[in-house]
């Protein structure tokens, strides 16, 4: 089940225009985008992070949907509660709405802070999806590494110098600790085409039980990009392998997209000002082919889960 | 448009002004253009209406509740996502301050 465009394009997004966001960041699009297509009524658990900080500064609100704000650490506890006071009141007749429940948080809410009242939520088995934008550090605050902070980039708690190239560390792979837990529905996916998105959040939402989406979102400021390509280096991002577009359903690992042709790492990384220092230097041509090996292995990773081949054309 | 206007904001006097738990949603009490350098300009002989501007906006300044696209200029920010986008090259950015017309 996957959604054409001519099935959301008559809609309007729950979020409205006049949020602070900066100009070409990818979290309102995701939002935008992702909830366009569900009918349902919604309820937004937002825990904090830009999103949060931008879409709600008092005494505005850029939400159309009831909406609540939890600390950094709880996006998950806070869907939880909601949710299951809204299972007693039905239980008890007082509401005969079918209400979906969604969860926002940043990477570093996602990844770090609140991993484990997400991971509790999970396991708990309550109704709601937790959508996290992943721009891969601590944007709000200035550009910080998160534990989804890819190997090599320039963050301010990890900064490239003359010894240390960029952050050390691979990123934790939390599609796959969110797919461990077992539920119904995961998904990893990008804004690299118009509907794959919508796609999924969709189905995470209308999948009963706990669902959990990571879409990887540019921030401007962080990834020092021009704000336009917004969607085209989310293309990149996935034609390039460095985020593989699957989803887990059941169980069952499904590949969403396979690049034709193998492109290499670089075309991702050179538009980035966060990797500058990646192509400059003796250390330039170690460094990259190692961020290349890097994507190779993950690649490989997710085809054997998902039982599948890839054979691009030359 | 079926979106949520600018209303006036009257900043609370006293303490017992300030809302407590709920607050409304959709409230909008200024402008939010300022820091746009280019703007966006939609040329209608050449737009066709695929709204693949409005799927990609990350402000959702796009209005097509009208007859013809129709950008908000009050809340676009300027990012050029949708011009970059727009298959059919439909979308200019202009400089703010300069005529549209060449």
């Amino acid at each position: 089940m996957s959604i054409k465009i001519k099935d959301v394009i008559h809609k309007e997004s729950p979020m409205t225009q006049g949020h602070r966001m900066c100009p070409g960041c990818g979290a309102p699009t995701a939002v935008h985008q992702g909830l366009m297509g569900i009918d349902h009524p919604l309820v937004v658990i937002n825990a904090t992070g830009c999103l949060e900080v931008s879409t709600t500064v008092y005494p505005f609100s850029a939400w159309r949907v009831p909406w609540i704000h939890t600390a950094f650490e709880n996006a998950g506890a806070g869907a939880a509660g909601v949710e299951a006071a809204y299972q007693a009141l039905k239980k008890k007749g007082k509401i005969d709405k079918e209400i979906k429940f969604v969860a926002f948080g940043g990477d570093g809410g996602t990844y770090d802070i609140g991993l484990q009242s997400l991971s509790g939520a999970l396991e708990r088995g309550h109704d709601f999806t937790y959508i996290c934008y992943n721009n891969q550090g601590y944007m709000n605050t200035g550009a910080q590494r998160s534990s989804a902070t890819p190997k090599g980039a320039n963050a301010t708690t990890s900064p490239a110098g003359s010894v240390i190239p960029g952050k050390l560390q691979k990123p934790k792979d939390l599609t796959s600790i969110a797919a461990a837990h077992h539920i119904p529905y995961v998904a990893q996916t990008t804004l690299h085409n118009y509907m794959d998105v919508a796609s999924k959040v969709k189905k995470a939402i209308e999948t009963p039980g706990p669902a959990f989406v990571n879409i990887l979102v540019p921030c401007v400021l962080f990834w020092r990009i021009d704000p336009a390509l917004q969607g085209d280096i989310c293309k990149k991002a996935a034609d390039t392998r460095f985020w593989p577009i699957y989803e887990v359903i059941d169980g069952e690992w499904k590949l969403s997209y396979k690049p034709k042709k193998r492109v290499p790492v670089e075309e991702f990384l050179k538009p980035q000002g966060r990797y500058s220092h990646l192509f400059k230097g003796e250390r330039s041509k170690a460094l990259l082919e190692q961020a290349q090996a890097d994507v190779e292995k993950d690649w490989e990773y997710i085809l054997d889960r998902c039982g599948e081949t890839w054979e691009p054309a030359e | 448009m079926d979106r949520p206007k600018v209303v006036k904001y009257t900043p609370p006097e006293c303490v017992e002004d300030y809302p407590l738990g709920a607050f409304q949603a959709g409230h909008l009490v200024q402008k939010n253009a300022g820091w746009r350098v280019f703007r966006p300009v939609i040329d209608h002989d050449k737009c066709i209406g695929c709204l693949r501007c409005f799927l990609v906006c990350p402000d959702g300044v796009i209005d097509k509740s009208g007859e013809k696209l129709e950008i908000d200029y009050d809340f676009c920010k300027g990012c050029g996502v949708c011009a970059y986008e727009c298959k059919v090259n439909a979308i200019r950015m202009v400089k703010e301050g300069e005529e549209a017309d060449e």
